[in-house]
């Protein structure tokens, strides 16, 4: 067990490494950088005395294997250096941004969990019945609808039906309000995206919920359960659930980290300015540090996930011991 | 008898018909057992055929300006409206299904190909090229695809064919990851030890004895990536990072305008969208039908 775990987390480490060089090399082979973008507004020629100063105050003349060793040893230490674009510490960019991505995100997995996991049980004790048509009739709409357009439509109806009832439109606030400062403010601002990302991340746990259901009521100890008279419930929520539950964890944990990538888009539709936003931008402006930065933020995130998750299965099911 | 040289290969007609019947009564068997999957099919259809014919079908040129009937409500001679430049919705709609196709066919076929080979070859080598090749999937499967997609545009510059290189990346991995798994199985199992004795090669063995057995999984798979990879086509292009004007593309239909003019205008907003979720959905609900009808054991009993 001890052995497992201990290669589980040293494989983390070339998932980084690796992610760490992807990024620093796409980034270094868009054509042209920073101090491009930052002196060339306009389309016309560069100074190249101007682009020489600007290249050494950023560090950019340096040999490219230092350039990506001290980015590296930066990460190790959790210090990500100055933005390029605006001059502020990276930490700073994200910590202003990060609330309100991290609110939608932890919102829409709650809306999530709490479609899914009913309605896929349900779905696979009434396999073939009219209930589980609808079930995932409802989870593949999820799935095939972009979220960009749920929220466009949203809007749209929101728009329309606060018209019809108020005589004036309103409209979700821009800027963003704690939780704590302003509770329904934040709230107004927040639900829709969080409802329009959790219904797509809600159909894709409810589909995972119903097959591992489907599976796991075939398996002989829910037959043995059943022979000795346990009570329904009982064989569902104490034997079938707690043991369906463990691809659906891991699927919940992927997703997560999948979901920061998504809300770029989120973002866009509903104009918050979150990472999302800050994801593009970082990109158009050539960015480095800061590029790196979320990359390897969003990597990190994904891949504790997954490490969190493996290591769950074998909490959540004694079956799996780790050799 | 067993044909070492030639392992008998399930297909997905064989799992539907169960015994060697025609392709026809496999066909109408799937139908009546899966009346979604029906459903799915006849959606993937109607898309194709749009797609396909998309030239005969449009009433209009889908990039001719009508500054006439510029935002027009849905009518007689423009069905589902026009858009802000005066471009007939119902047109752009057809050739969109023509970009959706290319785009969902080429990723998911070059995605899955490039993952059914990584993902097979690192399940019969093993050991140290098994170890490697899976690191590298973790990178690319934890990298986001947004800023893979990004950096590729910048890159490469904007346009279907680069949309499609961004798509097809991330597909990779996670065909690998599936295939690999089931071809772990195979591997185990005698007849490949037997292809190994005849003395036959790596490429032989791999293509012959091991792709043809994960087929199966590696078709569903497929059915679902053409679907997934139209909706990141979609997103992309919304973002203003895939196909460009004057190009009819669902996801760029959506951008710009389709905000702009929501309340005074919103069939700009609603018919594209429709187009994607009919189209993804269509997609989505054949494979999944598919998948229940070849795995048995998620069979009703």
């Amino acid at each position: 067990m001890y052995r497992y775990i201990v290669n589980r987390v040293l494989l983390v480490v070339p998932t980084l490494v690796g992610a760490a060089a992807l990024v620093f090399v796409l980034m270094r082979l868009i054509p042209g950088d920073i101090c491009m973008v930052r002196l060339g507004s306009g389309g016309t020629s560069v100074d190249p005395r101007a682009l020489a100063v600007c290249h050494a105050e950023l560090g950019l003349d340096r040999p490219l294997v230092l350039q990506f060793l001290d980015f590296a040893w930066g990460f190790f230490r959790l210090d990500f250096g100055i933005s390029m674009w605006s001059g502020k510490p990276v930490a700073e960019e994200i910590a202003a941004r990060l609330p309100i991505s991290l609110e939608i995100a932890v919102m829409a997995t709650v809306v999530a969990i709490l479609i899914a996991i009913p309605l896929g049980t349900i779905s696979a004790l009434w396999q073939n019945s009219w209930i589980d048509h609808v079930v995932r009739t409802v989870a593949i709409a999820g799935i095939a609808t972009p979220s960009f357009w749920l929220g466009i439509v949203s809007i749209m109806v929101v728009l329309d039906v606060s018209h019809a009832l108020f005589g004036a439109a309103w409209m979700p606030p821009i800027d963003y309000v704690p939780f704590w400062q302003d509770p329904l403010r934040n709230l107004s601002m927040v639900i829709l995206p969080a409802l329009t990302v959790g219904y797509r991340y809600s159909a894709v746990t409810m589909r995972m919920t119903r097959s591992a259901m489907l599976e796991v009521l075939r398996e002989d100890y829910i037959r043995t359960a059943r022979a000795k008279g346990l009570a329904e419930r009982l064989i569902i929520n104490r034997h079938a659930l707690k043991n369906a539950l463990l691809p659906v964890v891991t699927l919940i944990g992927i997703e997560f980290a999948f979901l920061i990538g998504g809300l770029v888009v989120t973002e866009q539709v509903f104009n918050l300015n979150g990472v999302g936003r800050l994801f593009v931008l970082a990109v158009q402006n050539q960015d480095y540090t800061l590029t790196q930065a979320l990359v390897m933020l969003t990597v990190a995130v994904f891949v504790f996930a997954n490490l969190v998750v493996d290591l769950l299965y074998g909490w959540l099911d004694p079956r799996i011991r780790y050799g | 008898m067993v044909d070492l040289a030639r392992p008998y290969t399930p297909t997905a007609a064989d799992a539907v018909a169960e015994s060697p019947r025609s392709w026809r009564a496999g066909i109408i068997g799937f139908c009546r057992r899966q009346p979604l999957g029906t459903v799915g099919l006849a959606l993937v259809l109607v898309m194709a055929v749009a797609g396909l014919s998309a030239e005969w079908i449009a009433p209009y040129s889908p990039t001719s300006n009508d500054f006439a009937v510029m935002t027009e409500p849905p009518s007689w001679a423009h069905i589902m409206g026009t858009d802000q430049f005066g471009r007939d919705l119902f047109s752009r709609i057809v050739f969109g299904a023509r970009t959706a196709l290319i785009v969902g066919f080429s990723c998911a076929i070059v995605g899955g190909v490039a993952g059914l080979v990584l993902g097979v070859a690192s399940a019969y080598f093993g050991g140290r090229i098994d170890l490697i090749l899976q690191r590298v999937m973790d990178v690319v499967m934890a990298f986001p695809l947004i800023i893979m997609a990004l950096a590729v545009i910048a890159i490469f510059g904007s346009g279907v064919y680069n949309v499609i290189v961004a798509i097809t990346i991330p597909l990779i991995p996670r065909c690998a990851r599936v295939v690999r798994s089931s071809a772990l199985a195979i591997r185990e199992v005698p007849y490949i030890d037997a292809a190994r004795a005849c003395g036959f090669g790596h490429a032989r063995i791999i293509l012959r004895h091991m792709v043809p057995n994960v087929l199966a999984p590696f078709l569903i798979m497929l059915t679902a990536f053409v679907g997934q990879a139209i909706l990141a086509e979609a997103s992309l292009s919304y973002l203003g990072l895939g196909v460009q004007e004057p190009t009819a593309a669902w996801g760029l239909m959506l951008q710009g305008g389709a905000e702009e003019y929501a309340s005074t205008a919103p069939w700009i907003a609603v018919f594209p969208g429709i187009a994607i979720t009919l189209t993804v959905f269509g997609f989505s609900l054949f494979g999944d039908a598919l998948r229940d009808a070849i795995d048995p054991k998620l069979r009703d009993r």
